[in-house]
């Protein structure tokens, strides 16, 4: 705000900020305000809040059913994030690699599994795996999680390879490394900030996909979602609010990781420069 | 005189031109970068390309007549559909409907015909039950006849003879409210049975709707953020990115939370005195729209900052010195600059948009549904496989022309995030 603005000028730049905070508080309040509700006594989710308690914590882990969905998403999110991250890392190198025709064609088809509509791919899938058997179990699930998480690490990887410089790679060539100790030794250390975060998109993905789940899983392997949204259609109650708030520590870890790793990745090409 | 023609070649040291050896290098270098990708090309089109064509296929597949019905098939080949058709047809029918009853394929037939025809599938029960007609009757047009009038209407063979190939286009048609008539022409169906094109018109208008909503929303949020110094802009970003990482599903429940008549938004609209009784903000369009506006405006923050961020303040400053009114300097020289931003954003919110599910799902009466509802419906109630796919098929088809679309504007490349 220089000191010779004009009075609207003013009323304009505080309009715009205030208006900004509202934007910001519509973004962060909806995720703040469920937190202290998983710790009221009441079995109501309405504020004022009548007494503090870890109930709905016990609730959450005395349940069968919600440890089930955490522990068939902890086997299904890390499985497909493994699957995304080494395909979409091979497939990364090689698309910075070469120029060939239908390159950006081939782009466009590997990231679409982002954008084509989830039911879609839940229902295209059940056609598909029904018949060989894979619809209620691990394979099915798995396979298309991975899918569904490979455009993540397809863009993260691409984006720091593209601020690679390859003459390290040929550096290494030249001193006589073969190119597999060149890609592990010198290439992957510099890249792995974004390999790493695309992984953690991939997991985060999976983790929180529900609809590909609703039509390709039984209730033996119901995800963490899943049972949220079975428990949100039917009847929301405080144990909801207590997996949530366990789910926004989580985002928040996965987020500050991610913010750690975007700084590195920045200090270590101002350093390579 | 020296001509280049005459310049005899480099050669490299084993003799060959250094040309050639350049181009036999740079192809094996080419072939290890797709040896590379196509693991991940493999890997994709078995688990992602083919069910999504497969689902295209099972939108036109129709097998039930083709399969069940062989011997009617073939009686019916020289009929013209005008009139009854002729005895040899009805003998057909009379022994298909006997091997159905006996293979229990009845109730697929059935459900599939009673699409064509309301009431065909209580026809063929009828008819199936008194079969095999013991002793065989001298004209089975007579004996089926009398069984039930209605062998006697051609609209019941009509619906026979539309269905004898194995690819029908009924599901789509049925899907955009058309059907073929008796006639064999398209024609849309009654009024009061038309859903789909309405559905689809209410997702696109709610998809607008949600996608002008971010913009306008996003738009002054970047526009600060790219104006901040870069520590205080980080912490922004943390605040947009923070929801972008929360689980939908958290986001949904939080929108329950403060949304319901006892939540926080009604309680402090009534302490302010702005209203007497509790509104009705969930369960409606405008909690759909609220909360699919909180879900999707990170990706519209995102394009329009990264693009906001490579424009220097320099050109704003320029046309303000040289006499434009602020304002103007920003309409004219500033927001243009920003269309691509913009363009990228309102295209990628609108494509998530159009095939959202959960959001509506949760939070929407039946009359704020969109297409994916209604393939969810089909495939998990109802079991209509035709319909379920026929719908995700146009949706899918919808939404890939419009990433096409984007891949021109913007570049699938370009797609960053965070």
């Amino acid at each position: 705000m220089p000191p010779f603005a004009s009075p609207i000028e003013r009323i304009w730049f505080w309009l715009h900020r205030a208006l900004c905070a509202l934007v910001l508080l519509f973004l962060v309040l909806p995720i703040l305000i469920i937190v202290p509700l998983s710790f009221n006594e009441s079995s109501f989710l309405l504020y004022p809040m009548t007494g503090f308690s870890f109930k709905w914590y016990a609730a959450f882990f005395n349940s069968p059913e919600w440890m089930l969905s955490l522990k068939n998403s902890l086997i299904v999110a890390p499985a497909a994030t493994i699957i995304a991250m080494l395909l979409g890392t091979l497939a990364s190198v090689g698309l910075t690699r070469a120029e060939f025709r239908g390159k950006a064609l081939l782009q466009s088809v590997l990231i679409s599994p982002m954008v084509v509509p989830v039911v879609i791919i839940g229902v295209g899938s059940y056609l598909f795996y029904a018949p060989l058997g894979l619809v209620n179990g691990y394979t099915a699930l798995i396979l298309v999680h991975a899918a569904l998480g490979v455009p993540f690490v397809i863009i993260t990887v691409t984006a720091t390879l593209a601020g690679y410089n390859h003459n390290l790679t040929r550096a290494a060539a030249s001193l006589g490394a073969n190119p597999l100790t060149a890609f592990f030794k010198v290439t992957l250390p510099i890249i792995a900030p974004g390999v790493i975060s695309g992984a953690l998109f991939a997991f985060a993905t999976s983790f929180d996909e529900v609809v590909v789940t609703l039509f390709l899983a039984g209730p033996e392997q119901a995800t963490l979602p899943r049972q949220m949204f079975g428990g949100i259609r039917e009847n929301i109650n405080p144990t909801i609010a207590a997996v949530a708030t366990i789910l926004i520590v989580f985002s928040t870890l996965l987020l500050l990781v991610l913010e750690w790793l975007r700084g590195r990745a920045e200090r270590m090409r101002t350093a390579l420069d | 005189m020296t001509t280049l023609a005459a310049k005899p070649p480099l050669l490299s040291k084993d003799g060959l031109p250094l040309k050639r050896q350049l181009a036999r290098a740079e192809r094996a270098s080419k072939l290890k970068a797709l040896a590379l990708i196509l693991p991940l090309v493999l890997f994709l089109a078995a688990v992602f390309v083919l069910p999504l064509i497969g689902l295209l296929g099972k939108s036109v597949d129709n097998p039930e007549v083709v399969r069940f019905m062989p011997r009617t098939v073939t009686a019916l080949q020289g009929w013209d559909g005008r009139g009854l058709p002729a005895e040899a047809a009805y003998a057909a029918v009379a022994h298909d409907l006997a091997a159905a009853r006996e293979a229990q394929t009845l109730g697929d037939l059935g459900k599939r015909l009673n699409m064509e025809v309301p009431g065909y599938r209580s026809l063929l029960g009828k008819t199936a039950r008194r079969l095999p007609l013991e002793p065989a009757p001298a004209a089975f047009k007579t004996a089926l006849t009398e069984l039930d009038e209605r062998w006697g209407d051609p609209v019941y063979w009509q619906a026979i003879r539309r269905n004898t190939e194995a690819t029908t286009p009924f599901y789509l048609l049925a899907a955009l409210d058309r059907h073929v008539d008796e006639q064999g022409e398209i024609t849309r169906v009654d009024p009061g049975q038309a859903v789909y094109v309405d559905v689809f018109a209410r997702t696109f208008w709610m998809s607008a709707v949600i996608t002008v909503l971010c913009l306008l929303i996003a738009y002054p949020l970047a526009y600060l953020m790219a104006s901040l110094p870069a520590r205080r802009a980080n912490l922004l970003m943390i605040c947009v990115l923070l929801p972008f990482w929360t689980s939908v599903l958290v986001r949904v429940a939080a929108w329950i939370v403060l949304l319901q008549s006892g939540g926080l938004i009604n309680g402090a609209l009534q302490w302010l005195g702005l209203i007497d009784a509790p509104l009705q903000l969930v369960f409606n369009r405008l909690g759909v729209y609220i909360a699919m506006v909180h879900i999707l405006l990170p990706f519209m923050i995102l394009p329009i900052y990264s693009v906001m961020k490579g424009i220097s303040p320099s050109y704003l400053r320029a046309a303000i010195s040289l006499g434009s009114h602020p304002f103007a300097a920003f309409w004219r020289v500033y927001f243009p600059q920003t269309l691509a931003g913009i363009g990228a954003g309102g295209l990628l919110v609108f494509i998530l948009c159009i095939g959202y599910y959960i959001t509506p799902a949760l939070l929407g009466s039946p009359n704020d549904q969109m297409v994916s509802y209604f393939v969810a419906f089909y495939t998990n109630s109802t079991v209509n496989w035709g319909m379920a796919t026929a719908l995700g098929g146009l949706l899918l088809i919808a939404t890939l022309l419009l990433y096409i679309v984007y891949g021109w504007l913007v570049g699938a490349k370009s797609l960053k995030l965070g």
